[in-house]
């Protein structure tokens, strides 16, 4: 397991120092991270990597997952799809099926909340667990990964009346803040440079990922990773990848995506994927499992353009990946896309797939220019969107509500508050 | 000139910031106005300051945040002229330089017919910050070590005693003056106060104390 002084080599002794100094008030705290599922997802990926150093920061940190049934994910789904602004029909039972899963997890996690000073509650899923528990002892936080900039307005403010009730919330943007009777922290999540995904490979080990699922190496190579989600526009990309083809004979499309067990909408949207890229050799459409990472980190490695055309975007996270790894990305004009490509300096930000043709045919076309945008796409990512800075304001925000609205929180080398 | 055993060290600190939605946002001039009329102040000194803190990759058009959105979400160039040129650092309190915003923007709304309203989402938000403050063990005994200690700072320190010094300082003074004068280098001071800390990155300012302090003892000890 990873310790927090493995990141010394990337981000320098005095981050990691911080990161102590600030850990040094919370020491021996009761902190819970609750979501919706162990696996897929950018939630999960970033659970899985903050929770540990955490830990080996001195805070007694749980991560706790609840359970339901398929009918209560089909729910929490479409409440997903609702807060990033679909309008959505909600069936006779939703609000019941909501309700009652969050009661019956509430048995199972009631003493542990209770008795914990922080927790924090990832998306909508697990949000009625704070009613659950009367006599609960700690500071609760709601994280909203989501874009909420335009809710589906009877959605929210069904959760809303839950929301409130809740100490702070965690958004990744200010966009996505909303009218609240608590104070809003802002953070956007970050990547894990020392893990599977991110961390260096060989040339032979990328070349042997392009052959391992058919691809021609000597050929190029457009890359969307992403799960099969609406949102996320796979049509579109390949309504791009056409277009840009006309242009660039050699060029292969690779659709990369798992899938995460709280999204039962999955399927379907594979489906479609798959019909429209009909009987197209040179479209791969590939189903990963939760635990590929090597290979996602290859095909990034191994891609001449990097594409995330999503309509909507809570942060997106594999923009950061492929920044990271010194590509810079077309992406949809959306969300936190926004927050990590700068027009022009880290990749493009595009509104159509005509667009993401466009800037795709610029970048094949000016090979030097494209070098020197991942290099600043890298650095933009070091300072900004790796996990240890997250760490800094999961913790700074921690720090802060224990001290209060303070406009300047002074921490002491040996004084605890 | 005082000596070491009667004079404090310099104790180098460094800061986080934690970022906070107000909540309120402007999608007109109009709704700005009424805005910045009641926001926490803390949210003005955000958006004129909280940028040097922000990644850049070229220099920036306009200088604080307000003039920006101005720019690109009203496309009124007037205005954000008129309120890129506001120098906050001057201005005795962040009320003073409230004023001055509203100001220009009444001055603007006399001007303009209609109003502007920005795409959805182009809309202003009014963000704020706590600071968080942290000790980084480092001390500097000697005005001399100045040199190499600034050359090393985090663009957080200099952040912290360079510009939030003077939120803190009944004198508006940043950290290095305050030390420097208890040091009895009053001629020192008068030069690091010439050093303009708005039109700038944190690293470029970094390299300009360095360089100043280095310059300043060579002669001093030449």
């Amino acid at each position: 397991m990873t310790s927090i002084q493995d990141y010394v080599e990337v981000t320098g002794e005095n981050v990691i120092d911080r990161l102590r100094q600030l850990a040094r008030p919370l020491r021996g705290m009761k902190v819970v991270h609750v979501n919706s599922t162990y696996v897929g997802g950018g939630v999960a990926e970033i659970l899985s990597k903050l929770v540990p150093l955490q830990k080996d920061l001195g805070l007694d940190v749980r991560w706790e997952v609840i359970r339901g049934e398929e009918a209560f994910f089909q729910v929490t789904k479409s409440f997903h799809n609702a807060l990033q602004g679909i309008p959505v029909q909600l069936g006779d039972g939703f609000f019941k099926i909501y309700e009652e899963t969050g009661a019956q997890n509430s048995e199972e996690l009631r003493s542990i909340l209770e008795e914990a000073n922080i927790v924090i509650i990832h998306d909508p899923q697990p949000l009625p667990l704070l009613r659950s528990c009367p006599n609960r002892k700690g500071k609760w936080i709601w994280r909203c990964h989501i874009d909420l900039s335009h809710p589906y307005r009877p959605v929210w403010q069904y959760l809303r009346n839950y929301v409130m009730e809740y100490d702070a919330s965690i958004f990744s943007l200010a966009d996505f803040a909303q009218p609240l009777p608590h104070i809003q922290y802002l953070m956007p999540p970050s990547i894990d440079p020392l893990s599977e995904k991110n961390m260096d490979l060989t040339p032979e080990e990328v070349q042997a990922t392009k052959l391992q699922f058919g691809l021609d190496p000597d050929r190029l190579i457009m890359l969307q990773v992403s799960r099969f989600d609406r949102f996320k526009d796979p049509l579109g990309v390949i309504k791009s990848y056409r277009l840009v083809r006309s242009f660039a004979r050699s060029l292969q499309l690779v659709l990369a995506g798992g899938e995460a067990t709280d999204d039962p909408e999955g399927a379907a949207v594979l489906a479609e994927v798959r019909n429209e890229a009909g009987g197209d050799k040179d479209i791969h459409v590939l189903l990963l499992p939760p635990d590929a990472h090597v290979t996602i980190n290859a095909l990034q490695r191994g891609a001449d353009l990097v594409v995330q055309k999503s309509l909507k975007e809570g942060f997106g996270l594999t923009v950061t990946e492929a920044l990271w790894k010194g590509k810079p990305v077309i992406g949809g004009d959306a969300g936190g896309i926004r927050l990590q490509i700068v027009n022009h300096h880290t990749g493009f930000l595009v509104k159509t797939p005509e667009g993401a043709a466009l800037r795709a045919r610029y970048l094949l076309r000016h090979p030097d220019k494209a070098l020197e945008m991942g290099r600043i796409a890298k650095e933009l990512v070091r300072q900004n969107f790796l996990l240890t800075r997250n760490l800094q304001e999961y913790l700074s925000i921690l720090v802060a509500l224990v001290y209060g609205d303070q406009e300047r929180i002074e921490l002491q080398l040996k004084s605890a508050p | 000139m005082s000596t070491k055993a009667n004079r404090e060290p310099f104790f180098v600190k460094d800061c986080a910031l934690v970022t906070i939605a107000t909540g309120q946002k402007a999608q007109n001039l109009k709704e700005m106005r009424e805005h910045l009329h009641n926001i926490h102040l803390g949210s003005i000194y955000h958006h004129f300051w909280g940028g040097l803190l922000r990644p850049r990759f070229d220099e920036p058009e306009y200088n604080n945040d307000f003039a920006e959105w101005v720019h690109h979400a009203l496309q009124d160039n007037i205005l954000a002229e008129r309120l890129s040129v506001i120098d906050p650092d001057p201005f005795v309190n962040l009320e003073s330089l409230r004023q001055e915003l509203l100001e220009a923007i009444d001055q603007r709304l006399d001007e303009i017919g209609t109003l502007t309203w920005a795409n959805p989402d182009m809309q202003f938000h009014f963000v704020r910050a706590q600071m968080v403050v942290f000790d980084t063990r480092g001390k500097i005994e000697e005005p001399e070590e100045l040199v190499e200690a600034v050359s090393k700072m985090s663009v957080g320190s200099i952040f912290y005693h360079f510009i939030d010094a003077r939120r803190r300082s009944p004198e508006m003074m940043d950290d290095f003056r305050a030390w420097l004068r208890s040091c009895g280098h009053e001629d020192l001071c008068s030069q690091v106060a010439a050093v303009d800390p708005y039109f700038g990155s944190l690293e470029e300012l970094r390299t300009q104390l360095t360089n100043l302090f280095a310059h300043y003892f060579r002669r001093v000890s030449g």
